[in-house]
């Protein structure tokens, strides 16, 4: 017998207990690995945001488009190196349950997004086809397309919109993040001509230390226009994109911290009615010569086991679910239970199961050998 | 030999010199043990009897090392062991005492052989080792054919033989006994006693134990009578 199977005994010994304290963990560490992979994915865009890359929105709401004109003034601000128009396409594709992201840009835009890698045959093809269009892996895999296929969609935007798969994309930086389609800007500005504007523009600067003296000189230059603009660094964009759903990572942290001041308290009770049915125990092996300290240990040892296989099952399970994909069909950029997401969680569910531990093993290491026994 | 006056060689396995213990009720104070003295040499039987609150099972308690005295000395085998901090006194415990309880308390989710093996664990013996130890103290109390079984297995008996092989498994200095037969019928309470007198006889054990039952105390080379704290009177059970 080694320590490790005298601890694991003595978890086992009350098996529905055991398995309702650990199904407590296993829960938690589950809506843990969710809830994280939600914020994850929100947050995918702001994490791998270039320093580079500025986004030209228009200042009186993200709703409201910006003049084509903007993009050749924009050009000749000192320290921008590139624009890129940037147009948020409204399409549906079969149906409004298969939701996925459709932008329309230049064809500079890849060029300004070096993540975004295809092979040079298929971006080739795509320069070609007016109707072309590019795609990420996961959008692909999802639909099953394949280069070649047509994609119809339904938009409430004049014109026909089918387009023709030229390039499937990784991404180099966030692999996962490949759930998007790209498709030729000029294409929307033919059938839209009358619209004469666009969603925004991305900018690259040339130094991203004088990113902000860009940013300035932009804003001043459209400064008293009927179309103010409103230019941010790619990661503040999207930082802002993610708060117009709310303050999430507030909501996370606060339906988190409710979980886990539960199972805390769960946990603590479980640990204590244990070390209590087992007074009589404690007091014979103090008797037989382990120390207050290793009894403190050992009881401790148990908390801790219990939440590092109730919180591995459950965050087992939640890397099974975002295995399956995102469910919210496109919403997220990303739907990837990180590994240092599962090693934080690892350690919370056993900082969860020591601290919950911490009385009960104080009260087994401070039981008087005579006070056990007299109560057998 | 065993003495109650006090007067040892200073040779004696257990030296016990004017031993008080006392507990406190409110404003009320409680005298267990009232200038207790006693010497006991290696591989004595020494049964204790008496009344109900008479402090047997304190007096056992402290020579055990798992309560202090109020005042006086215990030394067992050369250690004064009543100035002793928690984890010394844990550790020569682990060294000195095999504790065998009226209630057997051996673990539940441990087999015969997992709750024998258990105060090994504090020894630097290898798995081999501490295998063929537990092998042995099962052969001797003759459960060799039960060490895979758990408690809840066993007849009351056999609970309190392999609790007997786990206070001898790591070959300690004496064993205390508290009412070893006093959860048992007798005729499992007899094999208990054949096993002690055995250990006592045959392997040379020092054994001290508190009974109840005069059958019990007879097996004993000593028998010593303990009233309101004192030893009143030191009787021979059966030769040694």
């Amino acid at each position: 017998m080694t320590y490790p199977k005298f601890i694991l005994r003595n978890i086992g010994r009350k098996k529905t207990r055991m398995l309702l304290t650990m199904g407590s963990f296993a829960v938690a560490m589950f809506l843990f690995g969710v809830l994280v992979t939600i914020n994850s994915g929100f947050y995918a865009g702001v994490n791998v945001a270039d320093a580079k890359r500025l986004m030209v929105k228009n200042k009186a709401s993200v709703g409201m488009m910006l003049p084509f004109g903007y993009k050749e003034r924009i050009k000749q601000i000192p320290g921008v190196k590139d624009v890129s128009c940037w147009f948020w396409f409204s399409g549906v594709y079969k149906d409004s349950k298969y939701f996925f992201v459709k932008f329309a840009v230049d064809d500079n835009f890849f060029a300004m997004f070096p993540e975004f890698v295809m092979p040079p045959d298929q971006w080739a093809a795509y320069a070609k086809d007016r109707q072309g269009c590019v795609v990420g892996r996961k959008l692909a895999d999802r639909f099953g397309w394949k280069i070649g296929d047509r994609i119809p969609l339904k938009s409430t935007f004049p014109g026909s919109w089918e387009f023709n798969v030229r390039a499937i994309y990784e991404n180099s930086w966030h692999k996962d993040d490949t759930a998007g389609m790209f498709f030729h800007h000029r294409l929307v500005s033919e059938n839209l001509a009358q619209l004469n504007r666009t969603m925004s523009y991305i900018v690259q600067v040339e130094d991203p230390t004088k990113a902000q003296a860009v940013i300035s000189a932009i804003d001043r230059e459209f400064a008293n226009s009927a179309d103010e603009t409103l230019t941010e660094t790619e990661q503040v964009s999207q930082a802002r994109n993610v708060t117009m759903f709310g303050d999430l990572r507030l909501i996370l942290i606060c339906v988190g911290a409710v979980v886990f001041v539960t199972l805390l308290l769960v946990t603590g009770s479980t640990m204590a009615i244990t070390v209590r049915e087992r007074t009589d125990e404690i007091g014979v092996m103090k008797a037989l010569g382990f120390s207050d300290q290793l009894l403190l240990v050992l009881v401790l040892c148990e908390s801790l086991s219990l939440g590092f296989i109730g919180g591995g099952i459950g965050l087992a399970l939640a890397k099974l679910y975002t295995l399956r994909g995102d469910p919210s069909g496109g919403m997220l950029r990303t739907f990837t239970l990180p590994p240092q997401a599962i090693l934080y969680g690892m350690a919370l569910a056993m900082l969860v199961g020591m601290i919950s531990g911490i009385v009960p093993a104080l009260g087994a290491m401070r039981l008087k050998i005579v006070d056990a026994l007299r109560r057998v | 030999m065993v003495r109650i006056d006090g007067k040892g060689n200073g040779d004696s396995l257990i030296q016990v010199r004017n031993v008080e213990k006392l507990y406190h009720r409110g404003s009320e104070t409680i005298r267990v043990l009232d200038g207790l003295n006693l010497d006991i040499e290696q591989g004595e039987f020494v049964a204790f009897m008496g009344p109900s609150g008479s402090g047997k099972t304190t007096l056992l308690n402290l020579l055990g090392g798992i309560d202090l005295p109020s005042s006086g000395s215990i030394t067992v085998a050369g250690d004064e062991i009543t100035h002793m901090s928690g984890p010394l006194l844990a550790d020569w415990r682990a060294r000195h005492v095999g504790f065998v309880f009226q209630l057997f308390n051996l673990i539940p989710v441990l087999t015969a052989f997992e709750n024998i093996e258990l105060p090994l664990l504090l020894t630097k013996l290898s798995a081999k080792e501490r295998r063929q130890h537990v092998e042995t103290a099962l052969a001797l109390v003759a459960l060799s054919d039960r060490m895979d079984h758990y408690p809840r297995q066993l007849s009351g008996g056999q609970e309190q033989r392999v609790a007997i092989a786990r206070a001898i498994v790591t070959d300690p200095t004496f064993l205390l006994c508290d009412e070893p037969t006093g959860d048992l019928d007798r005729a499992s309470g007899n094999e208990i006693m054949d096993l002690l007198e055995e250990l006592s006889s045959r392997h040379a054990k020092t054994i001290l134990m508190v009974t109840h039952d005069p059958a019990a105390a007879a097996r004993a080379h000593t028998v010593l009578h303990l009233d309101k704290g004192v030893l009143v009177e030191a009787g021979q059970g059966r030769p040694a």
